[in-house]
């Protein structure tokens, strides 16, 4: 086996893109099932999110509409030109459950693999090649979660409201982004979907960062002793 | 003159647990010359894993310089110490540290990945260092399909992905049988012996003795005594006489 001269030391070579794309796609799919209970966490932060949000879109389509009579959950609530104050909260309620549970699925999912990150770095990894790898995974697992989320989030909360007001709902399903009669803006479903995709993909991806970030950081002694 | 690989140089390592400074290493002399192999001794909590990461690079010493080739360690940026590990050193574990998502062959590969080599040069250079240390038809096999001994003979091929200059052995064969790890023991003094390859192994396992050039006893994060092969020679002999 060749030995290597007393030479200069180099400059730690960057690694391919495509590479890094490869190792974590294979990352996430041999660990398939913690994958998917780490995007599970992702998808039901994005469902609630967007099922509350929708609900709310609909009934204000409802109460455009004329078909008041049959609303009941939300009557009461004196609309403020646009979503009721009730609705405002239940919307900033359910962001928060969604920031929350998504960090939190994230910095576990990065935090039980520490030694991981410790063994590549001792094998060269340089610290931005570690990193890139999560944020691929943590991106691949939020647009797929989220995706899910919101289709399930979206598609439940219609089915709601089938019941309350029958298929009144989809004449008129308020799909796309419209200015009401009085001049407030309403986000239409498409626009919620769209939005709760990349929320969804944007806290993985910042969920993930800051723990795989301090890994990457620590000396690889250190990282490869951290027990969780 | 002898050529010295490795020259550690009053190293000292402390650690903050809360408002007390621990200290790990306490002042380490050390050289350690061009294919030798050489055993750090010592009690749980001696400081000879503390010694063993200083000289691989995995940690920051506090106070003193590791020399490597002449090269200050503390001296190199984040992107050379990198490289150092990728290249100089290879690392093999007491729990092997093998990705256990990956292969024996993506385990070997990995460094050669870092290194840049192609996917057909690797994938060549791994089943043909898998061959070697006698895994050639496991190369396909997931570290949960292997035993502990496999494990250790995957983690010493990927040690040698990158023909590194030195081997870091931190207490290898603590997890395995007394034959296993003879065999360990055995076929890491091989690559010594066979590729010049300077070897550093922490340990507490006196079978390590018989196939080391000098032992370095370590106490309190500090040499106790340094004994060369022709005076373990003679205390095997007494053990083996009595």
């Amino acid at each position: 086996m060749a030995q290597h001269d007393q030479g200069q030391i180099e400059q730690q070579i960057e690694l391919p893109f495509v590479e890094s794309v490869r190792i974590s796609f294979q990352s996430l799919m041999i660990r398939f099932w913690r994958s998917i209970i780490t995007t599970a966490g992702i998808t039901l932060g994005i469902a609630f999110l967007v099922s509350v949000w929708t609900n709310s879109e609909i009934s204000e389509a409802m109460k455009v509409s004329g078909r008041t009579d049959q609303i009941t959950s939300f009557e009461e609530e004196e609309s403020t030109g646009g979503i009721s104050i009730k609705d405002r909260w239940l919307i900033l309620m359910s962001l928060i459950v969604c920031v929350v549970g998504i960090a939190n699925s994230m910095l576990m999912a990065v935090t039980e693999r520490f030694r991981e990150i410790g063994t590549m770095k001792c094998l060269g990894a340089l610290d931005r090649f570690v990193v890139r790898l999560f944020l691929l995974e943590s991106g691949f697992q939020g647009l797929a979660g989220a995706v899910v989320g919101a289709l399930i989030g979206c598609i439940g909360s219609i089915l709601l409201n089938l019941k309350d007001f029958g298929l009144d709902v989809f004449f008129y399903f308020p799909f796309f982004p419209a200015v009401g009669d009085d001049g407030t803006v309403r986000y239409g479903v498409l626009l919620i979907i769209l939005g709760g995709c990349v929320l969804g993909m944007i806290l993985a991806v910042i969920g993930a960062a800051f723990p795989a970030w301090r890994a990457a950081k620590l000396p690889p002694a250190e990282a490869m002793r951290t027990e969780v | 003159m002898a050529d010295i690989v490795v020259r550690a140089e009053g190293v000292v390592k402390e650690y903050r647990m809360g408002s007390n400074v621990v200290k790990a290493l306490n002042g380490v002399n050390l050289e350690i010359v061009r294919g030798e192999y050489i055993s750090l001794m010592g009690p749980s909590g001696s400081g000879k894993s503390t010694l063993f990461n200083m000289i691989g690079a995995l940690d920051h010493p506090t106070g003193g310089n590791i020399y490597i080739d002449r090269q200050n360690m503390s001296q190199l940026s984040m992107s050379q110490i990198a490289w150092f590990r990728c290249h100089r050193v290879g690392y093999i574990f007491q729990n092997y540290n093998l990705l256990y998502v990956m292969t024996a062959l993506e385990n070997v590969t990995l460094p050669m990945i870092f290194a840049g080599l192609s996917v057909t040069e690797r994938n060549d250079k791994g089943v043909e260092l898998l061959k070697m240390v006698g895994l050639g038809d496991r190369t396909h096999h997931r570290p949960d399909e292997l035993s502990g001994g496999q494990c250790q003979r995957v983690a010493i091929a990927r040690a040698l992905a990158n023909d590194p200059t030195i081997i870091l052995a931190d207490e290898p064969t603590a997890n395995l049988d007394m034959t296993t790890g003879r065999e360990i023991i055995n076929l890491i003094k091989e690559l010594n012996v066979r590729h010049k390859v300077t070897v550093i192994s922490a340990t507490h396992d006196p079978k390590m003795l018989d196939v080391s050039d000098r032992v370095v006893n370590i106490r309190d994060g500090m040499i106790e005594r340094i004994r060369n092969r022709d005076e373990i020679e003679i205390e095997i002999g007494k053990v083996g006489g009595h």
